[in-house]
């Protein structure tokens, strides 16, 4: 165990449904003009658990993601984050307040280094200002290396030491996928959304990341909302999971549960209305 | 062979994270300061300092200017000669109003203005993005270059309209006027242009220049990991502006000695903008070759008939000189899109593998 995760007190180990809340979500409504893309969701999500949202093509999966981590501002309904109530928020508000994020498509920053990606996840966390930068000697070093320390702590967490000054744009896209959790995780967020981490990956690298989730999981006490198509991987990993199709939510509970309900196999398998 | 770390070790993050981490590149660098501190100032003639020296240093400092905006922040801005032109008239005004204050301390000031005036020109790059706020930065390059023309008080209600540098003495040596000597100019220009590109290299390897570069690649992530895009974009645009600006002050106080409006026209936005494209964006030891190949190289060209002993008009030369300056460009440009700093990258590849191809 390293010394990233040693540093954060593992998670205690409890029935789901009975943990302190993290989010709420409340008769939530997105439209795009016309579209309907989330009619009057609601559900929740608790510390220290991982909670799935699954459903078919524009189920309002990723639209969901966006409206929690502020990107999208709903119309309707409001989001309640640690006890606080809100209606909408700008994106840095969100990350600021513990809301980390990867992306369907990987989003990283491709003319910077693996290193440099992992520590643009510490920029919250550093304060010099642009006078103390010029000079660099001094408090805007030391700053840097408390935070390389960390940063390199994640790179050894991911086993990724050997790319650390590859710009990013040359890695493979498993290695990629790697390296954006590893940009998340430098936020040390208190909720982590993953959308799609394991989409076009193959078998290998779906159990490494799949151990990768449950590690940060387990060892960090990160709780994680998590988008995912390969309905294995979801029924293992999750402890909750919330169905959404054609915008609206159609089931909502443990993976056993949801895997018997009959609106969600109707979802997915299709039905003649 | 040449070029290997191999058996150079980092034991901490301090050496790792050093401006220049390989000895090879401490060594060359220590190389180019030493040229340019000790054998330039003893062996080059007056007319080597003033003709390619110190205007080189010049556009390597207005490149580095823009490389900071379009290079690393990523917005293209097409304004660069009128903010040169604002940290020249602000230099000219102080240096009027108080004439015993410091000179040099006043073409630093100068870059004050000219951020002010760059960071509220980058007010549109919140909604505008690409070619298009391009546009917009020429809007400001036909406004500023319409009031140093138009508003007389800028340089002091001059019969000419242009501004003439004034004879300003330091610490018994004349540094600015037309009596200044080049070695003094020369010196000046040096100092200034190394410095701000040391203080510049350290910012952009912090958290503000990856803040930029977040920007620059992806908007939309670096907002979801809490970078202001608009106070980030805005101190970029400052920034440039600051040293563009300075730039610009030290191009007419320590190269021309007197400019007009049309020495900030267009053009020059457009010739830094090549200086920053061909030497490569976001490299700062491309803002100096671009120089280099911009500046040096047709100057350098219209001395070779002469050497070969060729008997041709000089407007001859001048025209071949343009020419082949273009033809170069083109070629470069096709060889290696991302400029002068990626070829001198993948030189390093190869000399560190030679004499094997990998």
């Amino acid at each position: 165990m390293n010394a990233f995760v040693a540093d954060r007190a593992p998670a205690p180990v409890e029935d789901a449904g009975e943990r302190e809340l993290l989010l709420r979500v409340d008769n939530v409504s997105l439209a795009f003009g016309g579209v309907k893309a989330i009619t009057d969701i609601s559900f929740d999500i608790r510390k220290g658990e991982i909670r799935a949202i699954i459903g078919p093509n524009g189920a309002g999966k990723t639209s969901m993601l966006n409206v929690i981590n502020g990107f999208y501002h709903p119309q309707e309904g409001t989001i309640t984050w640690q006890g606080k109530v809100r209606r909408k928020m700008k994106p840095y508000e969100a990350a600021s307040q513990g809301i980390a994020r990867t992306f369907q498509n990987v989003a990283l920053f491709k003319g910077m280094t693996t290193l440099d990606n992992i520590m643009s996840g510490r920029s919250l966390k550093m304060h010099r200002n642009f006078f103390w930068q010029l000079l660099w000697r001094g408090p805007a070093e030391r700053e840097e290396i408390a935070h390389r320390r960390k940063v390199e702590d994640i790179i050894d967490f991911l086993e990724i030491q050997a790319i650390r000054k590859t710009p990013v744009g040359r890695l493979p896209y498993g290695l990629q996928k790697r390296v954006e959790l590893g940009r998340a995780l430098a936020m040390e967020p208190e909720l982590l959304l993953l959308d799609e981490p394991m989409a076009g990956m193959n078998l290998e690298e779906k159990e490494d990341m799949s151990r990768f989730i449950i590690d940060v999981n387990q060892e960090f006490g990160t709780t994680i909302a998590l988008i995912e198509h390969d309905m294995g991987v979801v029924m293992d990993l999750s402890d909750r999971v919330v169905v959404l199709d054609y915008g609206k939510k159609i089931a909502d509970g443990p993976p056993e549960e949801v895997q018997a309900s009959q609106a969600v196999i109707d979802a997915y398998l299709g039905v003649s209305h | 062979m040449f070029y290997r770390e191999a058996g150079q070790f980092k034991t901490s993050y301090k050496a790792d994270q050093a401006l220049f981490p390989i000895l090879q590149d401490r060594i060359g660098i220590a190389a180019i300061l030493l040229i340019a501190f000790v054998a330039i100032p003893l062996f080059a003639s007056d007319f080597f300092l003033t003709s390619i020296m110190i205007p080189f240093l010049v556009f390597a400092l207005a490149a580095i200017g823009l490389n900071v905006l379009t290079g690393y922040c990523g917005q293209l801005s097409l304004g660069t000669g009128a903010f040169m032109g604002v940290g020249a008239y602000a230099a000219y005004k102080l240096t009027t109003a108080f004439p015993d204050a410091n000179v040099i301390v006043m073409v630093l000031l100068s870059g004050v203005f000219s951020a002010a005036i760059g960071a509220v020109f980058g007010l549109p790059s919140l909604r505008i993005k690409g070619l298009y706020l391009a546009v917009t930065t020429l809007a400001a390059q036909f406004f500023l270059e319409w009031c140093f023309i138009r508003i007389p008080w800028l340089y002091n209600d001059n019969a000419s309209g242009a501004i003439e540098v004034p004879r300003r003495e330091m610490f018994g040596f004349i540094v600015t006027g037309a009596e200044a000597l080049p070695i003094t100019r020369y010196f000046v220009v040096l100092c200034i242009t190394a410095g701000i590109a040391y203080l510049m290299a350290n910012v952009l390897r912090g958290r503000i220049g990856r803040s930029w570069m977040m920007i620059r690649d992806m908007d939309i992530a670096a907002e979801l990991m809490g970078v202001r895009p608009l106070q980030t974009k805005l101190m970029a645009f400052a920034v440039s502006s600051y040293i563009c600006g300075v730039a610009g002050a030290m191009m007419v106080f320590f190269w021309l000695n007197a400019a007009e409006p049309s020495s900030y026209s267009i053009r020059l936005s457009f010739q830094i903008l090549f200086m920053v494209i061909l030497g490569g964006l976001g490299s700062l030891g491309g803002a100096f070759m671009g120089a280099a190949f911009i500046w040096i190289l047709p100057v350098l060209l219209k001395f070779v008939p002469g050497m070969l002993g060729m008997d041709i008009a000089a407007e001859t030369v001048e025209h071949a000189t343009f020419m082949i300056v273009g033809a170069l460009i083109i070629f470069f440009l096709i060889v290696e899109p991302h400029g002068f700093a990626r070829l001198w990258q993948i030189a390093k590849q190869k000399l560190r593998v030679w004499p094997f191809p990998y």
